[in-house]
């Protein structure tokens, strides 16, 4: 038994890992690659990392391996000389360049760990891009600091979004806009919120929103920058919004974007859970109800009421059963508030993110159905999720695709893939996790792979159970 | 569409005039704000290191760069398999303020301890680079205390492109070669250089030569083992394919050992049956003649013969549906895309672009030489250029890997993953029969019939299917 990196903790409580030596096989991202992908939904906008080639590269291989579409991350393409002189003329010419061969009307450049230690400042050099280049129509340049070694993808993506908002957003005019901050979810989620709100009668803000520019129709020719995403307009109108609801329980509002629209404008601040199973689903919708002022349409009436339905026709394929999930933190928490209540239980929550907040989240979605929450750990990397998860022996796991070989099949349990990345199936983009009708397919997909398992166990070759 | 060729890299795009003296710029480092498909140094490295199997490779920096590259390409062993785990020292801000040293000494003994490898690589990124940890010294205290190799690799990415990355890991395995015994090497040697093992091709390759009666001493690095590395120098030959990755290694053994090198190419007929001849001609005189045996000529003749034999009918049923089809290639090494170029011709098909990100002045040459009047040649493009190419020449198929993929997707082309992620052996006589499959698979879709941009425009009515041609070649 290789030796698991942490005590044993008292449930509910996070694992603090020892000091860290080896990562193996880690279970996260890094900073600038949750940047980018927020620039990705915003309108026109072509995400530029400010650091070497091969970080934009290898982001771009790994994001177009998920969503297979073109995901064009442009980059300053920092050399010897520029790493030791300064970034800033490479920065500028790869501005210029992004801005005439794209026709960007927005730039979101993130900084990556090289510029970030060589120092680069970054505000600065936009500020004399902008005055040097004064006379050209310049696009809205929004930019954020995105030190890997500083966190992981999630804190990247949060990061870039709480820096467009800080950069773009005014009070200037009131509007009936809802802005929705709607975390690191798939392109189906997303327009899945788009027609909630619709049903609402609501006026939807969604940030960021690349359900078109990352799983886009087929058109006539090449489009340099893909058309969707929010609109600089509706970003700039953030702090003139009645309300805003931004997803996710361990975000910390001090930090989020969220958080600075309440506190720099007032914009009433509705902190929700990412909307996955019955209870974070109901607060949605009860919120949603709240700002509409109009009830539950009935077509959502009748989704949670097939969802409820389907919960207690499942509910023997599934009582008993045991999950380890791993991911992104907030989708941790999400999917540990679904599975405790269709009589899963979770048995490790792990993640490679280190917010500090992954316990308290995952004790308050659990705490009224599940005797002790599961275990937490934070900051941890798939070789000690494999060590824990062969000594638990679960049911099923959930997560990304990085967890099969690992998980999946070393331990033949079946893995339900939520999250990103999905590397391994079909149609990753298209993975509906969120709202009523979000959390029925995961649930028929979590009693289907519960039979699968069953009869591909069985010797009987049961048809029918 | 506005015009997308970046004024900075008009010289980096070129069209085959015939009669023309052909000159082209290239190795130039990416242009800002470019979208190059290129990565970096140590991309490089890790290409042509990855596939050694029983060795830890730790990269040394913050958690993205090991993150990327965890088991994202198809090298296969046949034994342990070490190098499918990510191992990273994931630094973090506190080790880029005090420096990364110390927790590169801990992680190294940790895995070393856990996983008994037979060596280590470490691998210096960006970071490492910047803060300046002394990875030499650390190397070095830990092989001493380990008792195996702990090698540096030093492939920061900002210090060139990824041909750096190549040298880099040349040097790396050059302190591997030498170290072991050469006792027991037969005199018909030969060691595979450059080639990774992708879906298991180098076992296909192998097969061939052994099959000639030559013993391969080492694969370097598909399927690779520090051991095999080690008494490399004991074969007669070094066979390097591709132009690029491990032709420093190659050179470096000449210059110590002596060895000499050929270069090879295992994709496609007359470029895989070459590779095969140039070996048995390099032994022609060295192999032991017994009355009534066939000497190595004519035992490579026979085994040429016999695939071929195999192979050309099924090749012929699908090249009637793919006459005068066009390709565009856009492909890491430029060796490669010779025999690309090769390949579409055997299929009836032409290349009409043609490109590479680390193709040096005379790859590109050469790749002038072979192709038609106005193709158009094209050093480290980036997807405003290729989407552009595709569209002008109105192509049928284009070659890449996974970032190229979504570009020829978009405009209603077919697309052949031809790079280190396939999972298809695409080498020898029967990589060739998979490439055919692929190609003709792909093209004779009916889905491109549904393209906005092609709609109407492609095999309306010829009423070839992808099944027919491939029913008659089985
Ligand atoms: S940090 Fe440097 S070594 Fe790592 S991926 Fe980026 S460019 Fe390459
Ligand atoms: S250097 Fe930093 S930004 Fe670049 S790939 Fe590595 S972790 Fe990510």
């Amino acid at each position: 038994m290789p030796p698991v990196k942490g005590a044993a903790n008292t449930p509910g409580e996070a694992v603090k890992p020892d000091p860290f030596v080896s990562t193996t096989n880690a279970c996260k991202m890094c900073k600038p690659l949750g940047a980018a992908l927020a620039f990705m939904g915003i309108e026109g906008c072509v995400p530029f990392l400010h650091g070497s080639q091969g970080c934009a590269t290898y982001m771009r291989r790994y994001v177009i391996s998920h969503f297979r579409e073109p995901v064009d991350i442009a980059s300053s393409a920092l050399g010897e000389k520029q790493a030791i002189h300064g970034g800033g003329p490479n920065l500028k010419l790869g501005l210029l360049n992004v801005m005439k061969k794209y026709g960007a009307t927005a730039i979101g450049v993130a900084t990556t760990c090289l510029t970030e230690t060589i120092g680069d400042d970054v505000s600065m050099l936009v500020k004399e891009f902008k005055k040097e280049f004064g006379d050209l129509p310049l696009p809205e340049i929004v930019h954020v600091s995105t030190p890997s070694y500083g966190g992981t993808q999630a804190e990247g993506f949060q990061a870039a979004l709480r820096a467009v908002v800080d950069q773009l957003a005014t009070d200037e005019a009131k509007s009936t806009q809802v802005n929705v901050l709607s975390n690191f979810v798939s392109c189906e989620d997303i327009r899945h919120l788009k027609d909630l709100f619709e049903d609402f009668g609501l006026n939807a803000a969604i940030l960021p929103d690349y359900s078109e520019r990352l799983d886009g129709p087929a058109l006539e020719d090449y489009v340099k920058i893909a058309p969707g995403g929010t609109p600089v307009a509706r970003i700039r109108a953030m702090g003139g919004a009645r309300a805003t609801i931004e997803f996710g329980r361990v975000l910390d509002p001090e930090k989020s974007a969220g958080g600075l629209l309440a506190e720099r404008f007032s914009v009433p601040l509705h902190s929700l859970g990412l909307p996955v199973g019955l209870r974070e689903c109901d607060a949605f919708f009860g919120v949603l109800e709240e700002i509409s002022g109009r009830p539950l349409p009935r077509r959502h009436e009748l989704a949670r009421g097939r969802l409820v339905d389907a919960y207690v026709d499942g509910h023997k394929y599934l009582s008993g059963k045991t999950a380890v999930v791993y991911g992104e933190e907030d989708l941790v928490v999400a999917m540990c508030a679904f599975l405790s209540e269709i009589g899963v239980k979770p048995v490790l929550a792990a993640s490679g993110g280190q917010s500090g907040r992954l316990a308290g989240a995952v004790s308050a979605v659990t705490a009224d159905i599940l005797r002790e929450p599961p275990e937490v750990r934070e900051g941890v990397d798939f070789y000690e999720i494999a060590a824990r998860a062969r000594e638990l022996s679960p049911d099923l796991v959930i997560g990304n695709s990085k967890g099969y070989r690992v998980l999946g099949r070393e331990l033949d349990i079946p893995l339900i893939r939520v999250g990103f990345p999905i590397h391994d199936r079909f149609g990753a983009q298209r993975v509906l996790h969120l709202g009523y009708a979000g959390t029925q397919r995961l649930f028929d997909q979590i009693v289907n792979a519960v039979i699968e398992k069953k009869q591909a166990d069985s010797d009987v070759g049961y048809g029918y159970i | 569409m506005k015009p997308v060729i970046f004024e900075q890299r008009k010289d980096q795009i070129k069209r085959k005039r015939e009669g023309d003296e052909f000159t082209i710029a290239c190795n130039r480092d990416s242009l800002a704000g470019a979208v190059s498909q290129r990565a970096c140094v140590f991309c490089g490295s890790r290409v042509v290191l990855y596939p050694i199997a029983d060795a830890v490779h730790l990269v040394h920096g913050p958690i993205g760069c090991a993150a990327y590259t965890w088991d994202i390409r198809g090298a296969l062993s046949s034994g342990p398999e070490l190098h499918r785990l990510s191992f990273s020292t994931d630094l973090r801000e506190k080790d880029v303020i005090f420096g990364g040293e110390k927790k590169l000494e801990a992680a190294l003994n940790e895995l070393i301890d856990r996983h008994r490898p037979n060596a280590a690589f470490v691998y210096s990124t960006c970071i490492v680079g910047i803060i300046g940890d002394d990875v030499q010294a650390v190397c070095k205290r830990v092989a001493a205390a380990k008792g195996i190799p702990v090698i540096p690799v030093q492939s920061e990415g900002f210090k060139g492109n990824k041909r750096a990355g190549y040298e880099a890991a040349c040097k790396a395995m050059m302190q591997l070669v030498g170290s072991g015994d050469t006792s027991g090497i037969p005199p018909l040697s030969i060691n595979i250089l450059g080639d990774f093992n992708l879906a298991g091709e180098i076992w296909i390759i192998k097969e061939y030569y052994e099959r000639m009666g030559v013993n391969v001493v080492a694969t370097i690095t598909g399927d690779g083992r520090v051991a095999d590395l080690a008494r490399c120098h004991g074969a007669a030959l070094n066979v390097v394919q591709c132009s690029g990755a491990t032709m420093d290694l190659a050179k470096m053994m000449k210059d110590k050992y002596g060895i000499p090198f050929i270069r090879a190419s295992y994709f496609g007929i007359e470029d895989m049956s070459k590779a095969l001849y140039d070996v048995a001609r390099f032994f022609k005189d060295k192999d032991p003649v017994a009355p009534g045996v066939p000497g190595i000529m004519e035992r490579t003749g026979a085994l040429v013969r016999e695939e071929l034999a195999e192979l050309l009918p099924k090749l012929a049923a699908m090249k009637k549906d793919l006459a005068g089809k066009k390709a565009a290639v856009y492909v890491g090494g430029a060796f490669k895309a010779f025999s690309l170029v090769k390949c579409f011709r055997h299929l009836g098909m032409s290349v009409a672009v043609v490109g590479s990100q680390t193709g040096t002045e005379e790859d590109y040459k050469e790749l002038a030489a072979i192709t038609d009047e106005g193709t158009i040649i094209v050093d480290d493009a980036n997807p405003l250029e290729l989407s552009q190419f595709i569209k002008e020449m109105d192509v049928d198929i284009f070659v890449g890997g996974v970032k190229e993929r979504p570009i020829a997707y978009k405009l209603g082309v077919g697309f052949c993953d031809h790079n280190h992620e396939r999972k298809e052996a695409l080498e020898g006589f029967k990589g060739m029969y998979n490439f055919a499959l692929e190609v003709h698979r792909t093209v004779m879709s009916p889905v491109w019939r549904f393209t906005p941009r092609r709609r109407g425009s492609i095999a309306a009515g010829s009423g070839a299917t992808a099944n027919a041609a491939e029913e008659a070649a089985s």
